[in-house]
């Protein structure tokens, strides 16, 4: 994970740590804190713990998002201590904010390296007064007027799945999010794995995979690389972490404190495990195996 | 409000599901009166199952045994753009005379006061869904004449109806609040008051609203959850009172 945050992660790149709830890749973002990275443009549709994390740590210099809470529990302190009651920028958090369709949409135009992605949809609303990137176009079939938002092009992308190959094919499932187009829409793509598997495993399920090792930069093998985020089919998401962030992020003391312990406290995210020994019990998936498919012909 | 909430939905109906109050609804409609409602969340989860209650709509347990998994573009694209989803529940901070809600700043969105989330899917909800519910408990400040900010239309956005606005879907039509049931007046769009629950008077609901409410000439009296809806609740949906708080 050090080399490949210090290969491809570069001061003032846009970032996409996505995963929609499921498989956030908390050890990216954490090593990326631990560089130092700086001015970074962080793009996600929810940009959840990891993200305030990356803000309160002073990486961040915009955020790009559609939805900034804390899901299930409540806010992003870091997030709001950064605009509430400033001014645009003042706080040292520039953001541009959308839909989850939109944000979608913006990296659906990125991955078909189309300029624009129309939707029908933001009629009646202010987003896009308080975003003038969202725009409009008439159809020129219908003469219908529909929506628009730009490609979203991620300088690096990074996804956490399940497994991959050492080439990179990479498979995933349970939620899906939006990282199949993020990793296209990308110049660059780290995928961070539970396991690395041979390829013939790959081979096996070839329907699962959902990024190609073409579009792969680097390959990280990080057991346990989502916690607090989850897994399916290996840990369960920590909703009692979501939870304590609540009062932790609420003072800037105690993020402070959760830096220094769990982030620059350790190397990687072996030692970060090593630091909560009781989680992997806690959290180890049960089995729910799948009825296995017929690829023959 | 959830038992109210759960009756509004019919069995069989494809509901697009928000995470508290309206996951508890949907899973008790499923548990009585509408065991095939289609539960897909935003997620991604098609016709969910959950074994437990879920604390995100990015759960786990919406996916062990749902009937499919998707992408987020097939769930905006395929599912609610293509027209599929006939119920959408919203809530948020601020809910007015027309059911605009805001969901994303109090104050100023250049110099907010409160920042609140944004709009997550809420806003394509509340323009595609065939119609829409809203969840919200009563509360001045909650229910002021306009909202701060539209993140998610109403019945009419300034001077324009939904229509005018080429939205497909007919809006909220309902607001469950925890003293009693507003409506979209079909002629004017205004959320009007149209039932209220048993020992709550008109007076009571309107204490609670920002704006003069109009009142339905027969105000609807709301049944009390039944025993059956609340020990469901109570003891198997949320038997650790995560969403069951109020």
């Amino acid at each position: 994970m050090r080399d490949a945050v210090a290969r491809f992660v570069h001061d003032g790149d846009t970032v996409v740590i996505e995963g929609f709830t499921h498989l956030i890749c908390f050890a990216a973002g954490h090593e990326i804190i631990r560089q130092r990275r700086r001015d970074l443009t962080l793009a996600r549709l929810t940009p959840d713990l990891i993200y305030d994390q990356m803000i309160a740590a002073g990486c961040a210099r915009k955020l790009v998002f559609s939805w900034a809470g804390n899901p299930g529990v409540g806010s992003l302190h870091a997030f709001r201590r950064a605009l509430e009651g400033k001014s645009a920028g003042e706080g040292g958090l520039e953001i541009e904010e959308y839909s989850h369709f939109g944000m979608v949409a913006r990296f659906s135009a990125g991955a078909a390296r189309l300029p624009f992605w129309p939707l029908r949809n933001y009629m009646g609303t202010d987003l896009p007064t308080a975003n003038p990137r969202i725009r409009s176009v008439t159809c020129p079939y219908t003469g219908e007027a529909l929506a628009t938002v730009p490609a979203l092009n991620p300088g690096v992308t990074i996804v956490h799945a399940q497994r991959a190959d050492a080439a990179g094919n990479t498979q995933m499932w349970g939620l899906l999010g939006v990282q199949k187009e993020a990793a296209f829409a990308s110049a660059r793509v780290i995928v961070v794995v539970e396991e690395l598997v041979e390829e013939d495993v790959i081979r096996s399920d070839p329907n699962r995979t959902v990024i190609p090792g073409m579009i792969v930069s680097a390959v990280v093998v990080e057991p346990w690389g989502a916690h607090p985020s989850y897994a399916q089919g290996y840990y369960d998401r920590d909703n009692e972490f979501y939870v304590a962030w609540e009062d932790i992020s609420r003072d800037p003391d105690q993020v402070a404190r959760y830096l220094d312990e769990f982030v620059y406290g350790v190397s990687d995210r072996a030692g970060y495990m090593k630091a909560q020994p009781h989680l992997a019990a806690r959290l180890k998936a049960k089995e729910r195996l799948s009825q296995r498919v017929n690829y023959g012909f | 409000m959830a038992a109210v909430a759960a009756r509004e939905l019919r069995d069989g109906e494809v509901v697009f599901v928000g995470i508290g109050l309206p996951n508890l609804a949907c899973n008790l409609a499923r548990a009585t009166h509408a065991p095939n409602l289609v539960l897909i969340y935003e997620s991604g989860a098609v016709g969910a199952s959950p074994s437990r209650l879920p604390v995100s709509i990015g759960d786990p347990a919406l996916v062990t045994g749902s009937l499919m998994v998707c992408g987020m573009a097939d769930v905006f694209q395929l599912f609610l753009q293509n027209g599929r989803i006939e119920v959408g529940f919203l809530g948020g901070a601020q809910i007015d005379r027309y059911g605009n809600i805001n969901t994303t700043v109090i104050g100023s969105y250049e110099r907010p006061v409160v920042r609140l989330p944004g709009s997550g899917g809420a806003a394509e909800i509340a323009v595609h869904a065939r119609r829409t519910l809203i969840v919200a408990k009563l509360n001045p400040r909650a229910f002021p004449e306009r909202v701060d900010f539209v993140t998610s239309p109403g019945q009419r956005c300034g001077d324009h109806s939904r229509r005018e606005l080429g939205m497909p879907g007919a809006g909220p039509v309902k607001v469950i609040t925890d003293k009693g049931v507003l409506e979209a007046d079909p002629a004017t769009g205004e959320m009007v008051l149209a039932a209220h629950y048993p020992g709550v008077t008109a007076d009571d609901v309107q204490a609670g609203v920002g704006w003069p409410l109009a009142r339905r000439e027969r105000l609807g009296s709301v049944m009390p959850p039944t025993e059956t809806e609340l020990r469901l609740l109570r003891e198997v949906l949320d038997p650790r009172k995560v969403y069951l708080k109020g």
